[in-house]
């Protein structure tokens, strides 16, 4: 049994001028212990916010749908408020902006105990010394613990995040683009840490990206989204060798590689309105191969291979003239 | 002669001290952004300047803007030394040197529809001709970075327009004046992937038609090297190796540039690296070391590194190759990209 199973998760967003904006568009995802996914797409694509979801901490004008099976039970069933003791104790999450993650006004030790102390896992002079054992496992001398998130470097307090989201042991940790905002050296080091704390604890590693290198050099499998859909699952060796959604092909097709030859390719046009019902498959306007159903019906999200699958008319329909 | 000659550039700002350091007469101190740092730029050619934050990139930029003072050194454009120019005397030369920003977002003024952002320029130089032509100019701007059909996008505010159109009437904006150098700091990298290689072509279709020079500030190596003629690699202040961007990516020289080369990424999965990680973060400018200024990270330093500070010198039998490294050449004879395939 996987630790974390999503099942047509949905959220929708009330707006204010009035109408929904469906941000997140029947999402599945499953991991196990020692699992490595991908979460991968570009700004709107609903990323974010299917983490947030499960995180539990969407605003209050979110609406949640679907199930999230934490050991098989569902702790969505009562509700949002039903993941809460679940937050943090079973599952943690790394922001982005680990200066946002902070409270300003608190030194960086007591920011940490505080979920221990919440979650009863750890109290008083236990608390203290496991905060220093998180700060020196992360790489950064325990002595931070008295320091406020300013006087730290982007890089520290991005470890200093990942700190604090392994303060309760949680079995399955979200990372979304846990080092976009740091330098190519940090973001290495970061990223090699992250990765030998998965192995060492065996945490189930979900890591929200747009950055397709980052996710192929860490990540054992990944799902592609577009339009708060996913376009495509699988392992990311299958997505980069044998990518089964065009989206998918283009998206690596338009990212330059270091010591690849091949001409950078951009997608012209731009993502759909999410305030309005999808006709079709989303990317169907922006798409080379797009084939007149495109445009007409929701493709079936098909395996495609061991482990594949893809939300592409392509995969079941012959072009005309490619017969 | 170049279209920007750079010359022992440094600029320096100083720290400020507290009342304490004051009375106590603690000398003022400086934070060396840009320390002495010499390169060309020709008609036409994108040069990347690439490094990690703090590294001086930005500053370069800016002092070659003379948006802030430099404090030593000469910039020469088009053959004319402008590094004392008052900002009087700068105001006509401010055409001819164009910077668009990394963020579309904050860059553009939101009371602005596209036209009047591209108009802009003009009424501030009392340039364009009449209204019409400068309508007609506005069009032709429009339509030549993509943003068609332009009587579509001129009417319309930065809200109603995505991140890489922005860019794009940035862009345009940037272009009115012709200028013969633009200067763009992190084009691209708010940008979502999908959009990036279209800006990124845009500049690179112009420096081409025009004989514009681009100096690209980036800190994304991978795109660095399709699109820049030539890399300049900084690190804390200095230029430490520079050359053509494929000789650059594929025969690094300088154990910074390695290393800085092997945490990219390869997209290939099959490719996954076994990154060269230098540990701890770079020193801040204040307090530059002695010698190499990366000598207290790099894994070859040696007492010559820590004592000499080594100077920008061309590579051995590869032109326009130049690096700063006492070892380049031993280490060049002994050393292989680790490439690890899984």
């Amino acid at each position: 049994m996987s630790i974390l199973e999503v099942r047509g998760l949905n959220v929708w967003f009330d707006l204010p001028e009035g109408g929904q904006l469906h941000a997140v568009q029947g999402v599945d995802l499953s991991v196990e212990r020692g699992d490595r996914l991908g979460l991968v797409g570009e700004s709107g694509c609903g990323k974010t916010t299917a983490m947030l979801a499960l995180m539990g901490l969407l605003p209050p004008n979110a609406t949640v749908s679907g199930e999230i099976l934490l050991d098989g039970v569902d702790i969505l069933a009562d509700g949002e408020r039903s993941i809460r003791p679940h937050r943090w104790v079973d599952m943690a999450i790394v922001f982005q902006s680990a200066m946002n993650a902070f409270n300003p006004v608190q030194t960086i030790g007591r920011q940490i105990r505080e979920p221990m102390e919440l979650h009863g896992s750890a109290r008083g002079a236990g608390a203290r010394r496991r905060t220093r054992d998180l700060l020196e496992m992360v790489g950064i001398p325990a002595s931070a613990a008295g320091r406020y998130p300013h006087e730290l470097s982007g890089g520290m307090r991005q470890r200093a995040a990942l700190a604090m989201a392994l303060a309760c042991e949680p079995r399955v940790l979200f990372a979304d683009e846990p080092t976009t905002a740091l330098d190519v050296m940090v973001q290495a080091q970061i990223l090699q840490r992250l990765v030998e704390l998965a192995d060492e604890f065996g945490l189930a590693l979900v890591m929200v990206t747009h950055d397709l290198p980052v996710v192929a050099q860490v990540c054992d499998r990944a799902t592609v989204m577009y339009a708060g859909r996913m376009a495509e699952h699988g392992t990311v060796d299958a997505l980069f060798h044998e990518p089964r959604h065009p989206y998918t092909r283009l998206l690596f097709a338009s990212t330059p590689d270091l010591y690849g030859d091949d001409e950078v390719l951009s997608i012209p046009g731009s993502p759909p309105r999410l305030d309005q019902p999808l006709v079709g498959c989303p990317f169907a306007p922006r798409c080379p191969e797009a084939i007149e159903l495109c445009a007409e019906q929701q493709p079936a999200w098909l395996p495609v291979g061991e482990g594949h699958l893809a939300a592409c008319h392509l995969n079941t329909h012959v072009p005309e003239g490619a017969r | 002669m170049s279209l920007l000659e750079v010359r022992d550039l440094a600029t320096r700002y100083p720290v400020r001290r507290g009342l304490a350091d004051a009375l106590r007469g603690h000398p003022r101190r400086f934070a060396r952004a840009v320390d002495g740092i010499s390169f060309d730029l020709e008609a036409g050619q994108m040069l990347a300047l690439v490094g990690e934050s703090g590294c001086g990139k930005t500053t370069t930029a800016q002092s070659l803007l003379r948006m802030v003072e430099p404090t030593s050194g000469s910039i020469r454009l088009e053959g004319r030394d402008i590094t004392h120019l008052s900002q009087r005397q700068l105001r006509p030369l401010r055409r001819t040197m164009q910077m668009v920003y990394q963020d579309p977002y904050e860059s553009l003024d939101p009371r602005f529809r596209a036209r009047q952002t591209v108009e802009e320029p003009m009424l501030v130089h009392g340039l364009g001709g009449s209204r019409a032509q400068r309508r007609g100019m506005v069009t032709e701007l429009l339509e030549r970075v993509g943003l068609t059909p332009p009587e579509l996008y001129a009417e319309r505010y930065p809200h109603q327009m995505s991140g890489g159109q922005r860019q794009r009437l940035a862009i345009a904006a940037s272009l009115v004046l012709s200028p013969r150098l633009l200067v763009t700091d992190e084009p691209v990298s708010m940008l979502d992937v999908s959009v990036r290689a279209g800006v990124l072509d845009l500049l690179d279709g112009l420096r081409r038609e025009s004989t514009m020079g681009v100096l690209m500030i980036t800190h994304d190596l991978s795109t660095a090297a399709h699109f820049a003629d030539d890399i300049a690699v900084m690190y804390l202040g200095r230029i430490v190796e520079r050359g053509p961007a494929r000789e650059v990516v594929r025969n690094p020289r300088h154990p910074y540039t390695k290393a800085l080369l092997s945490v990219v990424p390869p997209r290939d999965p099959r490719l996954r690296t076994r990154p060269r990680i230098l540990q701890g973060e770079a020193p801040d400018p204040v307090n530059v070391p002695p010698g190499c200024r990366f000598a207290p990270r790099c894994p070859f330093a040696t007492d010559a590194c820590r004592a000499e500070d080594p100077v920008l010198d061309g590579v051995r039998g590869r032109p326009g190759h130049q690096v700063a490294c006492l070892r380049a050449e031993e280490l060049a004879a002994t050393e292989h990209p680790e490439v690890l395939t899984t």
